[in-house]
């Protein structure tokens, strides 16, 4: 047998591997560009690219044209940009975490405890009217926090280390039951407005942007993803296994439950104001790894731009598809991605051929 | 260089390795037999701190680690369980060897790569570099595990069972490999004949605890095969590599809880 010519002919040397590196993420970069300008530009009223760009440079007097870019679309897009890195960064580093390619953002019952927080406050009528706005995603902030106190305390258990394996049954006892508490809320409080707002709110959409929100998320959003990027080392030592990590000299164990505590506060950020938006997060990892392989000094820059990008577009999709109706970007992300995913499977198995 | 003082690992009520007390000195290939269960793995583990022992110490240049990554910048291994179904490439994989000298977020540097190239060369997988980890054969997924361990820059390399489910050819690969190295190496071997020929001393285990120790010609002889394996053998010097040579011997007259076939059949009950 030869060795594995097809996969020494994909990867290429070690120069064009750097080369091919630095073209996508250009590529990516130029695509969140496209992506972000067409969201400006599209929509009930269309406004020429031309026209955007000018606005955004600053080269436009007051107008219409110019609230309608700057202060709805605007920060709609940033919110889906950064929303969509996020979790796209979230759900590569719990893939790592607990060495399991099915994870994602939601698999640790952060996501059960901030839709349970957030059905709270809509059918308890919590601050009901404009308050709404701030007690949703604070409540959904404080669900998806107990989710995490409650996961964290069962999986550390009496010997104190926490494993892959542990944290994944931990998080996946807490969101079932966290979602049946949810539906229990839900069928007892038998209002159709209720029903019709916790449906939209857990499918998940970027609906609520506001510049006056925006502060927030973005900020978590961006810190985090910058500390997720400077953990790559330790992250690939996850992926030799818990034996492997340890004798490299990670302690495997708080490692584990420092990264768990970051991640769930990322996505408490996230879902608190977008609802939980499935699929960027468990899709955009594996097709970025796809691209750039593995490692992840490499592969979360690149799971960051593609998420921003796919959730970006997914929205603009949300937004113009069926219009004026504006459809839960949730569904268009596991619409659209969904075959995408299967798609790329299919090709990454011709391509791996021998080597796989 | 290596001393392991008083070792003992107990769990469950069971004792696995018992007040094992064992040295290594520099440059020194130390071998550690004894049959399946004996405690080998378990001593091991204590040495590269995947367990922490009941009692006793492990030190290596007479100091005590502490500390995963501090045991790491000493200690190397190539440990059993698998990697993951994410695809690193081998270059990658190797690397992560340095990262017990690095602060989490310091990148590699251009010092690091060589390192790393060399290791590589050094184990004969150069060419594979830029591979897959997971599509690599047993025996190149040993020795890029290898050059990995090499690129943590150890004292003291830790194998266990480092020829297992290897060809023949790579079991001799790889043990000629890792006495070459010039590192001081603590092997788990279950071969009686590669450890006599590549250990300048041997550790007897059974039952958690060391039974014999000296230099393979003093250590296997028929009557410590049969104490402690079960079974009956002749020992001899191999012609051509000078090692002492075990051959197994089949038929009765083993060990002492080994029952001798009687050749009749107790058939008169049924």
């Amino acid at each position: 047998m030869r060795r594995g010519s097809k996969s020494e002919a994909r990867r290429g040397g070690k120069s064009e591997v750097r080369r091919g590196y630095l073209l996508v993420i250009v590529s990516l970069t130029a695509a969140l560009a496209v992506a972000a300008v067409a969201g400006l530009a599209l929509g009930p009223v269309r406004i020429a690219p031309a026209e955007v760009v000018r606005i955004l440079t600053g080269g436009a007097e007051p107008s219409p044209l110019r609230t309608i870019v700057l202060d709805v679309r605007l920060p709609r897009v940033l919110l889906g940009a950064v929303i969509g890195a996020g979790l796209a960064v979230i759900g590569t580093v719990l893939q790592a975490l607990v060495r399991n390619p099915l994870a994602d953002p939601f698999l640790l019952g952060v996501s059960s405890g901030a839709s349970a927080g957030a059905v709270a406050v809509i059918v308890l009528g919590i601050g009901a009217g404009a308050a709404m706005s701030v007690t949703i995603p604070a409540a959904a902030f404080a669900g998806a926090m107990a989710s995490l106190a409650l996961v964290y305390v069962l999986a550390r258990g009496r010997g104190g280390a926490m494993t892959g394996a542990r944290l994944v049954l931990a998080g996946v006892a807490v969101a079932y039951i966290l979602s049946a508490l949810t539906s229990l809320l839900l069928v007892t409080s038998a209002d159709a407005n209720h029903i019709q707002e916790v449906l939209y709110w857990t499918l998940g959409g970027l609906g609520s942007a506001r510049w006056d929100m925006l502060a927030l998320p973005a900020a978590a959003l961006l810190a985090g993803t910058l500390l997720l990027l400077a953990l790559a080392r330790p992250l690939d030592l996850l992926l030799a296994g818990e034996e492997g990590a340890t004798v490299l000299g990670l302690d495997t164990g708080r490692f584990r439950a420092a990264v768990f505590v970051l991640t769930s506060l990322l996505t408490g950020a996230a879902v608190a104001y977008s609802g939980a938006i499935g699929f960027v997060g468990l899709m955009v990892p594996h097709a970025a790894r796809m691209i750039v392989g593995a490692s992840h000094r490499r592969l979360l820059p690149v799971a960051a731009l593609g998420g921003a990008v796919f959730l970006v577009a997914a929205d603009l999709a949300a937004r113009t598809a069926a219009a004026p109706q504006d459809i839960p970007v949730g569904v268009l992300t596991a619409l659209t991605g969904g075959p995408f995913f299967l798609w790329l499977l299919h090709r990454g198995r011709s391509a791996e051929g021998v080597a796989a | 260089m290596l001393q392991l003082q008083e070792i003992s690992y107990e769990t469950g009520g069971r004792v696995l390795v018992d007040a094992v007390t064992l040295h290594a000195d520099t440059g020194e290939t130390v071998g550690l037999v004894g049959p399946n269960g004996s405690g080998k793995t378990t001593l091991l583990r204590c040495v590269y701190g995947t367990l922490r022992p009941s009692s006793g110490h492990v030190l290596v240049d007479g100091t005590e680690l502490t500390g995963a990554k501090e045991r790491a910048r000493r200690i190397a291994t190539v440990p059993q369980d698998g990697q993951s179904a994410f695809e690193l490439t081998v270059r990658e994989v190797v690397a992560m060897g340095r990262s017990p000298h690095k602060r989490f977020w310091e990148p590699d540097t251009a010092a690091d790569e060589r390192l790393v190239t060399e290791a590589l060369a050094r184990v004969g997988v150069l060419d594979l570099a830029e591979r897959a980890f997971p599509g690599l054969s047993g025996g190149e997924r040993q020795r890029a595990l290898v050059a990995r361990a090499l690129v943590q820059q150890p004292r003291l390399l830790v194998l266990d069972e480092p020829t297992n489910h290897l060809d023949i050819r790579y079991q001799l690969d790889i043990l000629t490999l890792v006495r070459g190295l010039g590192t001081t190496n603590l092997l788990a071997l279950h071969d009686l004949n590669l450890a006599a020929y590549f250990c300048d001393r041997l550790y007897v285990l059974q039952r958690g605890a060391v039974v014999a120790a000296g230099p393979p010609a003093q250590v296997l002889t028929p009557g410590l095969l049969a104490e402690v394996y079960g079974v009956r053998a002749d020992v001899g010097v191999h012609p051509a590599t000078g090692a002492p040579t075990v051959t197994y011997l089949p038929g009765p007259g083993a060990g002492p809880d080994v029952p001798r076939p009687t050749g009749e059949r107790k058939s008169s009950t049924i």
